[in-house]
């Protein structure tokens, strides 16, 4: 669709060089027409096989003559009003071809970077440049860059972010990365094949589909409730093992590194000091092998996934690297909610417990698949008491902690007094908790 | 930094108040009664519309017995009354040296401490009603969109010497995410 000839770098105003983005691009919605038919046909199938037999082969071909210039040439035109631009604080982006949109984004504000290559850019050797930053959303991502460019502008912007000098920021290149973990494809299978979502979907669908066929003799009822559960069990299975397989953690001056992914591939850079929260998570199943997922909190991105599965100590060792100075308190730091509690929360209150460190708010929650999450002090935006009627009848009251990723951390059910004295004082931990936090251009 | 070991969670009274340690107790401030007064008169504009809405409407059409159904509404009216000065009385805040503390409600209450360091935004608000009773509110935003810190029905010149010192203190204090 685009000719060869239009693949020159076009430099722009003196100052700063623009760039475009990779050729390939405008082909990124040319299925976009092809989907909208798609859905509408799926979600009418008789309205549309009466369209299809009215079809003949003249509007056909009018169809398509018209159809296929059209789209080809608005992907030709987005891509040729689509410019970026790396100066020394900022990464601009210009696009819009009716509405005009410059997006200038602070390096030092990056929360992440992720490098993402669907397949099919993975077939073409292209990929996408998205810069979690606050406020940014899917119109920022730079779609597509060469594979190769991807990276070297990765490197740029994390070295013009951490702070080295401009004319220098070019040279330094990609950092070296050190592996810290590889999860085997085979424990992750296991640990899929133990998680509840994909079993208790079957069993709802070995459960309902009978039921719904004696009642009522119809193909396509029975299709219509089956295929959307065997969806969502294949999806917290096969999709979850797809999107997480080699999963890989690397460390490296400029930060964490997580690559995964067997068809699309994904590769995630967190500059040091960005994460929010970190949480541990232990499906029942998970408990006897002692396996825990871990998750992760960062501004503005949207990934949140440090480990898909890991032993619990290396999970441990890992969450030390990713917080500096923090370690996870042991299952006896944690101090339960007092026995009032258990008329607020029947049963579960036993899951509940909160342990604070010098340097970590840790929160526990949940009985059967448990969950504890962990805020450095340093990442606490505001710190808010909540107390109903009923709890306070039971002399118990919620602790909120908030965090810069939209996150809440709560430590639930404490005694009323402990919680006024937690709610002054992790106000002025998180005060304090600044002062030996990293600078956010990290090499600086 | 023992807050959450077991060993001191002992004084947890029966009426769940918050004991504030001795000493520390900051300075709070009331809201001024104007937010009552406004309050009141809306409470009273609508419910007494109501009133007497259904004191004569089903009166009318249905005879005089029916109309009884208005004390409903009125009841309504006289409880309103009475909640919204034990709300309003919950309201206080208070400027400490590095933080900023809000407490509110009388059956949910709620007690909210923001460090200025995390300020982003301080926001003056005022509607058309509140600006005719001469009020008007402080929002403050962080990064996270969980806090939830507005001082409301504050005297206007209050509301702008507080947006003022705290965005002063917040740049002095200031620190990112």
């Amino acid at each position: 669709m685009t000719a060869p000839g239009v693949q020159e770098d076009v430099t722009g105003r003196p100052p700063v060089a623009e760039r475009r983005l990779h050729p390939v691009t405008p082909l990124r919605r040319a299925w976009a027409p092809v989907a909208v038919l798609m859905g509408w046909a799926v979600h009418d199938p008789d309205g549309a096989q009466r369209q299809l037999t009215r079809l003949t082969t003249t509007t056909l071909l009018v169809g398509l003559g018209v159809l296929i210039p059209a789209a080809a040439l608005y992907g030709f035109l987005s891509w040729w009003f689509t410019h970026f631009a790396v100066t020394d604080s900022e990464l601009r982006v210009r696009t819009g071809l009716l509405f005009r949109r410059t997006a200038h984004i602070r390096l030092e504000r990056i929360q992440a970077i992720d490098v993402t290559q669907p397949l099919l850019a993975r077939v073409a050797g292209v990929a996408k440049l998205k810069l979690d930053v606050i406020g940014t959303d899917k119109k920022d991502e730079l779609a597509f860059l060469g594979a190769g460019e991807a990276r070297a502008l990765r490197a740029e912007l994390l070295a013009r972010a951490a702070g080295f000098a401009p004319e220098t920021a070019h040279e330094v290149g990609e950092a070296p990365s050190q592996r810290m973990l590889r999860v085997p494809p085979g424990v992750l299978a296991v640990s899929l094949l133990l998680t509840g979502a994909t079993w208790g979907w079957l069993l709802v669908a070995a459960v309902a589909l009978p039921l719904l066929w004696t009642a009522t003799h119809s193909l396509w009822t029975v299709l219509a409730a089956g295929v959307p559960m065997l969806g969502a069990a294949g999806a917290s299975s096969v999709g979850r093992f797809v999107a997480e397989y080699d999963w890989t953690l690397g460390e490296s001056p400029d930060g964490l590194r997580i690559d995964h992914g067997l068809l699309d591939r994904a590769h995630e850079t967190v500059p040091p000091g960005r994460v929010q929260t970190v949480r541990l998570v232990e499906p029942l199943l998970w408990r006897r092998r002692g396996w825990v997922r871990v998750e992760l909190d960062v501004a503005g991105s949207s990934n949140s996934l440090l480990l898909p599965v890991a032993p619990r100590a290396m999970a441990e060792s890992v969450v030390a690297r990713v917080l500096p100075g923090v370690t996870v308190p042991p299952p006896e730091a944690f101090s339960r909610p007092p026995r009032g509690a258990r008329w607020c929360v029947p049963v579960w209150w036993r899951g509940y417990g909160l342990a604070v460190t010098d340097a970590v708010f840790a929160a526990r929650r949940g009985l059967l698949r448990r969950s504890l999450s962990l805020v450095p002090h340093a990442k606490v935006q505001s710190v808010r008491l909540a107390q109903g009627p009923w709890q306070r009848a039971h002399g118990v009251a919620d602790v909120h902690v908030d965090t810069g990723a939209n996150g809440t951390v709560t430590a639930r059910l404490r005694p009323a007094g402990e919680a006024a004295a937690l709610l002054r004082a992790q106000a002025e931990r998180s005060r304090t908790g600044r002062r030996d936090a990293l600078p956010d251009r990290w090499m600086a | 930094m023992e807050t959450g070991s077991p060993h001191d969670t002992g004084t947890a009274d029966a009426q769940g108040t918050p004991t504030p340690d001795a000493g520390a107790e900051p300075a709070w401030r009331a809201l001024p009664p104007g937010l009552l007064t406004m309050r009141r008169l809306l409470l009273v504009v609508w419910l007494g519309l109501l009133t007497l809405a259904t004191a004569l409407v089903p009166g009318l059409l249905a005879g005089p017995a029916w109309g009884a159904f208005a004390v409903l509404p009125l009841a309504l009216l006289l409880w309103g009354w009475v909640m919204l000065e034990r709300n309003w009385r919950s309201w206080r805040y208070a400027e400490r040296a590095d933080d900023l503390l809000i407490s509110r409600g009388v059956l949910w209450h709620e007690e909210t401490v923001v460090p200025y360091g995390r300020m982003q935004l301080v926001e003056v608000t005022s509607g058309p009603v509140e600006r005719h009773f001469g009020l008007a509110s402080v929002q403050l935003h962080t990064a996270a969109a969980a806090t939830d810190a507005t001082i409301p029905g504050l005297d206007p010149a209050e509301a702008e010497r507080l947006r003022d010192r705290l965005t002063e203190l917040g740049e002095a204090r200031s620190a990112g995410l």
